[in-house]
């Protein structure tokens, strides 16, 4: 039993089976030495714990109530619960990870953070820690998302972060992850570097992960006190990188009663060329660091992605979720851009919460499955849609005349 | 032999090795690039195989790897043009790049081609080197490809010496923490570096890389290490109009300036 439990862990060298590693050019081996064998002595630092515990209760707001979904389970036959993690200070899951790592980084006597965001939300989160623990900052974006995803560009320079536009290759999220590493590189001694999802040379995934499973350690607490069991039946969080889903599933992963599900971006559909769904079209490959299902030419190169959802596009994944599919713990459904507009628009209506667009995937599972009454489903509901009014803006007439 | 090996017996002093993106400017341009560095003093050749996001590299490499994908260039490419250039020049000649496209090849068949195209050395810097000896290290050693490893001044004196027992040919030390061509003449902390290292007796010959552009700073390498390693000022220079490309110029200025 013990080896099995193991079985979705990472082992000692960062791998989840067959993915993960840490594949990095020796610049960086110094300072991700430092981390492979010091963050878990860190992370269990009692002093660590209560700091952490108590800025996410204080600051953050945790915990995230877990609100069952009257309407939307009458509508899909079997208990819907939302875990509101768009209701955490600045409207996403992502302060979870970001609050962790910068508590890490002081403890690591690092003065400066940096970091790379795609929709914005992780550099607001990352911006926000350094302001309260009062840290230079520098954010690296692609120069078409911070065109894209202006009020985060401008939330991150009210906080008094640096925004660097990313203006190699396809000028988004993969980019801006490629010039954050080459800071890094460049700042060996004096930088933190805050990845903001499970990806990236290990421990980043792991360490990423044990940040973000919060949130199900909350669900269980939670489902325990509502329902009088604290397993649901279902898990459903969106996956990009695969942060808040990683966050998600984590106390559930060796418990085979919960049936966990991600949902990946499909963009125009799997069969388009204009997809984010790594799972289904990737093949086993490198990416920042990391061994991992990952979009590519015949000929090893990077493809880019495409989804609506800005923090979806991204052309590898994290590798535990690799594994899960490998090894079918998980079920990966991709969702169409068109079916996540369906999902954040009926969310809006029928239970007055507007979803940012990465959760409005999690959310398109409903409608996809057959459901029992008694079914227990928790959907994460990741982050808040302000961020994506633009987006909803243009496809609202479609939406009033039905 | 391996050229790398017998060329360092013959010369183990003042190497020059030149790094350049192939299919930068153009795939036809790999082949005269070559010949004329080997007629102007180059001792090794290390091209370069574009990879959409090359972590390691500065902005000059990386747009001219940007522009070489653009131009087509592929790993089949290079094996192609490189197995006809092998016929007109015996220097060493060494690929570098990132590991993604080498599995997406296959790495044993990529180390096979490798050795019938007559490339003696393989620089993968997003390699572990846990996983190199665990799964390639015989692979690269019945291949005759000579596995070359790099240092930084953050790599611990121990780990330089089991890296040193894994590479063959030469150990690529980059001057500094940085990617390619970021930085601007040598201080004092590289050349204590540069001592610590001469210090370690390294069985391997040294080459050093990144920050290296013009005369001074290449004698400054000469003094410390069995040679130098220059990409990205070469690269600068490149001239995609002019019938050399810009080479001879550039070589003269490096090698003879005084």
């Amino acid at each position: 039993m013990i080896s099995e439990n193991k079985l979705f862990e990472v082992s000692e060298d960062g791998f989840y089976g067959e993915f993960g590693g840490a594949f990095i050019p020796e610049m960086l081996y110094a300072n991700v030495k430092q981390l492979q064998t010091q963050y878990l002595d860190i992370l269990s630092l009692t002093s660590f714990k209560n700091a952490y515990d108590n800025l996410l209760r204080d600051y953050v707001g945790r915990p995230t109530p877990l609100y069952e979904a009257l309407n939307l389970s009458k509508k899909y036959g079997a208990r819907v619960f939302l875990k509101r993690e768009d209701l955490n200070h600045t409207g996403a899951h992502k302060i979870n990870n970001t609050v962790g790592q910068v508590l890490l980084a002081k403890h690591l006597g690092k003065k400066r953070i940096i970091a790379e965001t795609g929709a914005g939300q992780h550099g607001v989160a990352t911006a926000t820690v350094c302001a309260l623990m009062q840290l230079e900052c520098v954010v690296y974006m692609g120069a078409v998302d911070i065109i894209r995803q202006a009020p985060n560009v401008a939330r991150m320079k009210m906080l008094g972060a640096k925004v660097v536009p990313a203006v190699s290759g396809s000028r988004t999220l993969k980019d801006a992850t490629n010039e954050a590493i080459r800071d890094w590189i460049n700042h060996p001694e004096d930088t933190h570097y805050i990845i903001g999802s499970v990806v990236g040379p290990h421990p980043y995934p792991d360490l990423v992960a044990r940040l973000q499973a919060v949130i199900s350690e909350e669900i269980m607490q939670q489902l325990k006190t509502q329902t009088g069991s604290a397993d649901p039946d279902y898990v459903i969080a969106c996956v990009g990188g695969g942060s808040n889903a990683a966050g998600a599933f984590y106390h559930f992963l060796h418990n085979e009663k919960v049936q966990l599900i991600g949902a990946e971006a499909a963009g125009e559909g799997i069969e388009s060329g204009k997809t984010a769904a790594s799972l289904v079209v990737g093949k086993r490959g490198v990416i920042h660091g990391c061994m991992t299902s990952l979009m590519q030419t015949a000929d090893g190169q990077i493809v880019e992605p495409h989804s609506i959802s800005a923090g979806l596009d991204y052309p590898g994944i994290g590798p535990l979720h690799a594994h899960l599919f490998q090894t079918g713990r998980a079920l990966y459904n991709s969702i169409t851009d068109q079916e996540a507009l369906d999902a954040a628009f009926e969310l809006a209506k029928m239970e007055g919460i507007i979803p940012a667009l990465e959760s409005a995937h999690a959310l398109a599972v409903l409608p996809k499955r057959h459901w029992k009454k008694e079914d227990v489903i928790v959907v994460n509901l990741s982050g808040r849609g302000d961020k994506d009014l633009d987006t909803y803006m243009k496809n609202l007439p479609s939406y009033e005349q039905a | 032999m391996n050229r790398l090996e017998a060329h360092f017996t013959n010369k183990p002093k003042r190497n020059l090795a030149i790094y350049f993106s192939a299919g930068y400017p153009s795939i036809e341009s790999i082949e005269p690039i070559i010949l004329t560095l080997e007629q102007n003093g180059a001792d090794i050749i290390e091209i370069g195989m574009a990879f959409s996001d090359p972590l390691a590299d500065g902005p000059v490499i990386q747009n001219s790897g940007t522009l070489a994908l653009a131009n087509g260039i592929t790993t089949v490419k290079i094996f192609n043009e490189l197995s006809t250039i092998r016929q007109k020049t015996d220097l060493p000649l060494v690929l570098m790049g990132y590991l993604n496209p080498v599995l997406q090849f296959g790495f044993e068949e990529f180390l096979k081609q490798a050795s019938l195209t007559g490339i003696d050395g393989l620089i993968l810097p997003d390699l572990p080197l846990e996983i190199f000896e665990r799964d390639y290290k015989t692979l690269y050693e019945f291949y005759n490809i000579f596995p070359i490893f790099l240092i930084t001044p953050q790599t611990p004196d121990d780990r330089i010496h089991h890296i040193d027992k894994l590479s063959k040919g030469f150990i690529y030390a980059v001057s500094s923490s940085s990617t390619t061509g970021s930085s601007e003449g040598f201080s004092l902390s590289h050349i204590r570096y540069f001592e610590r290292l001469q210090s370690l007796n390294l069985s391997n010959p040294l080459m050093i890389g990144f920050g290296i552009s013009n005369q001074k700073t290449l004698e400054t390498v000469f003094d410390n290490a069995s040679g130098a390693i220059i990409g990205s000022a070469f690269i600068k220079n490149l001239q995609p109009s002019a019938k050399d490309y810009g080479i001879t110029q550039f070589m003269n200025q490096l090698l003879n300036e005084q």
